[in-house]
């Protein structure tokens, strides 16, 4: 009961509850007593309402003072049971958090078969199993959709997971390594190292050049060396490198917008954008079937 | 009716003249032991309770092809009636049932008075149940007194012994019985065959058998008179038309003993020869001759056996018989009273009553047997997808209530040029779901980048049943951003 931060709650629950046990012991035991008198030994009590309307006594039937009895030695057992009398936690030591573990447990029981089957499986075959994939998509749109969609295909900053393009690599052991721990993407703000404002639009179009987009093929010529300090990450020819989480910039695929005028302000700006850690979240096993599902979104042979 | 007397008084009251006495605000019960009755109310009683039981104890044994034909799966969260299968999303049909029952209840009380009670109450079903086998082992009401006021004895341990045995058998196959609604009944036969029944389903039996055995064997009018809350409201439902019944005292008083030789013109005597087989007969324990009491359930089982003895007396039928307290006071004749039956209150029961059975049957009739969901994915308002479509995603849960396999044809309207696309549709469109189960369906929405000023558009998913042609429509919308 050290939930409640002021010692109020437990006198007011103890109160209530000891209060009302010992409220209906005592008005049993005073009804028990009071013998009422019918003046007119009629068995009315000499009440008379409306002229002529009478009150008449109706006895209780015993078996229900009974019942009263039954509910009041009940309740003294409940009390030393289960925590209902100021801060002692009852007999049994329930509380809403054991019993919330004692469910989750025994659901988990339930669901460890599967798992240890899912988990010998390898990712190729679990990616088809249509129970395997079938958790995945739960536990995708309950996790993963709030930022990659519902049908995966994300959105600006966050990536598509359907295409064949990783910025951290695409293969199980990477998916796995990313749900786990999480990532975290750094492109520091490069205008410095690059120049002037013109060098930045300059390296700009030759970036745009290097995915055949629209853009200017003086200024691309112009950008090509200056380039050179773009490549220790995204690499010589701008294909990127998923160690460093580098994405390729010779494809057609803009997470952080397409353009120009886009491209210029992640020069000026750099990014940091982090995918969040689920390890705490999932088991092992659960990651294994997520990482699954994700894998299979795009390694998928109708496609 | 608080005025009348009560049937509860200790201290006789009519000899205790004015004098003050104690009055006790508890009593013990007193056993009734109700005598049985023959005659036209007997009968309907009887008939109502073969009706009722062969439907309680029967229905659970009807199949419907591969399952039990009423079955209330709760683990499922699922509820077959017939070829009707229903979840918890059709709360509103168990409301529309419980409406139409207590608007029912009100008819019928307002009517005819307490019909429910003395005819198919559980209650009363199983008391009359009960009774009667007590009947079979102990004998009639004065055997029974006095086999109770009997010392102890081989043969009373014999008759009292049996009594319960098959008070407890069908208490037990009752339990059984309820049980095997919730549970396919034939399974949970084999389970009792074998021994191998869940924890719950024991509890369950012997609990819901215990209750029977206990509300029908011992507890009988108590429940009715200290327990049930609907005896209590019924008494708000009647007024001075409703039929109930009534003791005709104007013929009846003055009563006094008789015999077929008594000059009834002479003695000035009433009907009544005070046999006092009335209140023999009465479940409840009362004395209808004091008039209209809230114990009273309605069973008629006093008029039929006054009857008998105005058979026996040779005088007219209907001493205590249906009436109406207009009927009685104001010496109406069959036909007046049956006329002032129909009157405002019951036709106001009636129409509503009529009215809901219809809506619930169109209802039940214009049910599909999908339903569809739509829930716009929140996190991304829009974006550009490759060809420069602008393209909004959505959750489609197709949720489908049939028994098969059904394919459902997706296509959304309310834009021009609107694109359907799904990963999880095949090229038609089309997603299939499996029996009884509810899918999450990612669905994008494409339409030229700039087609469209920005803001929202209202669009419209249809859902198409493949194979019975049902539509569903659902409504969302579609923002295009500045």
């Amino acid at each position: 009961m050290s939930d409640f931060t002021s010692s109020f709650w437990p006198m007011f629950i103890t109160v209530i509850s000891v209060g009302g046990v010992i409220g209906c012991a005592l008005l049993l035991w005073l009804t028990s007593k009071i013998k009422a008198t019918s003046p007119n030994g009629d068995n009315t009590n000499g009440h008379v309402w409306d002229e002529n309307l009478r009150e008449m006594n109706n006895p209780l039937p015993r078996w229900w003072v009974w019942m009263f009895i039954i509910t009041i030695v009940f309740s003294l057992f409940y009390f030393a049971a289960y925590p209902a009398i100021g801060t002692y936690a009852g007999k049994l030591g329930w509380t809403q958090v054991n019993q919330y573990e004692q469910e989750m447990e025994a659901a988990n029981k339930t669901i460890a078969p599967l798992y240890a089957k899912f988990a010998a499986m390898p990712i190729d075959q679990l990616a088809t199993n249509p129970e395997a994939k079938a958790i995945g998509e739960r536990i995708f749109m309950n996790n993963c959709a709030q930022c990659h969609g519902s049908d995966a295909h994300g959105s600006r900053g966050f990536p598509n997971l359907t295409d064949k393009d990783w910025i951290h690599g695409g293969s199980p052991e990477k998916i796995t390594e990313t749900l786990t721990n999480g990532r975290v993407g750094m492109m520091p703000p490069m205008a410095a190292a690059v120049g002037t404002e013109d060098d930045v639009k300059n390296v700009a179009n030759y970036v745009l050049s290097l995915s055949n987009s629209d853009h200017d093929a003086t200024r691309a010529a112009a950008g090509k060396e200056k380039f050179a300090v773009c490549a220790a990450c995204h690499g010589a020819d701008g294909t990127g490198n998923q160690a460093i989480g580098a994405p390729n910039l010779a494809d057609n695929i803009w997470l952080h917008g397409a353009g120009e005028e886009a491209i210029i302000k992640r020069i000026n700006e750099g990014k940091v954008n982090q995918m969040p850690a689920q390890g705490a979240k999932f088991s092992p096993e659960q990651i294994h079937v997520l990482t699954a599902y994700v894998w299979g979104l795009s390694n998928n042979e109708t496609k | 009716m608080s005025s009348k007397k009560n049937s509860n008084v200790k201290n006789d009251a009519s000899s205790a003249g004015t004098e003050a006495t104690i009055i006790n605000l508890y009593a013990a019960a007193e056993k009734i032991y109700p005598r049985s009755t023959f005659g036209f109310f007997t009968k309907w009683r009887w008939v109502m309770i073969w009706l009722t039981q062969l439907v309680f104890y029967g229905v659970p044994w009807i199949e419907w092809g591969q399952r039990q034909a009423l079955l209330f799966d709760l683990e499922a969260r699922r509820f077959y009636i017939f070829n009707l299968v229903f979840y918890p999303q059709d709360l509103i049909y168990l409301t529309a049932i419980l409406i139409i029952s207590a608007l029912s209840l009100f008819l019928f009380t307002a009517i005819a008075g307490r019909l429910w009670c003395g005819y198919t109450c559980p209650q009363t079903v199983y008391t009359e149940i009960f009774l009667w086998i007590e009947a079979k082992i102990e004998g009639d009401r004065a055997a029974r007194m006095k086999l109770d006021d009997a010392p102890m004895s081989a043969r009373k341990v014999l008759k009292k012994g049996g009594k319960h045995f098959v008070w407890i058998a069908f208490a037990l196959w009752t339990g059984f019985t309820f049980v095997g609604y919730f549970t396919p009944i034939r399974e949970l036969s084999d389970a009792v065959a074998n021994m191998t029944l869940g924890p719950w389903q024991t509890f369950w039996i012997l609990f819901y058998g215990f209750a029977t055995y206990g509300n029908a064997g011992f507890m009988r009018e108590q429940v009715c008179k200290y327990m049930c809350p609907y005896a209590r409201f019924q008494s708000a439902m009647f007024d001075d038309d409703t039929l109930i019944v009534t003791y005709d005292e104007k013929r009846g008083e003055p009563r006094g003993k008789a015999s077929l030789k008594t000059d009834m013109d002479k003695s000035k005597q009433g009907a009544c020869i005070d046999c006092s087989l009335c209140v023999q007969v009465c479940p409840t324990g009362i004395d209808i001759r004091k008039g209209l009491q809230y114990e009273c359930i309605g069973c008629g089982a006093c008029a039929d056996v006054c009857d008998t003895v105005m058979d026996k007396m040779n005088y007219d039928r209907g001493l205590v018989k249906y009436s109406t307290q207009h009927a009685i006071n104001l010496g109406w004749d069959h036909a007046q009273m049956l006329r002032h039956i129909l009157r405002p209150r019951v036709m106001i029961y009636a129409t509503i009553l009529s009215l809901l059975v219809a809506s619930l049957f169109t209802s039940l009739m214009l049910r599909t047997s999908f339903r569809v969901d739509v829930v716009r994915d929140r996190g991304v308002m829009a974006r550009i997808a490759e060809g420069g479509m602008l393209e909004n995603v959505y959750r489609l849960q197709i949720m489908n209530a049939t028994e098969s396999t059904q394919r459902y044809r997706l296509s959304a309207s309310g834009i021009a040029d609107l694109k359907v696309e799904s990963d999880a549709a095949d090229h038609n469109k089309s997603v299939t779901v499996n029996p009884a189960e509810s899918r999450w369906i990612p669905v994008r929405l494409q339409i030229p980048d700039g087609s469209i000023k920005s803001g929202s558009h209202p669009v419209a998913f249809e859902v198409r049943a493949i194979e019975s042609n049902e539509t569903v429509s659902e409504k969302s919308v579609f923002l295009v951003p500045r």
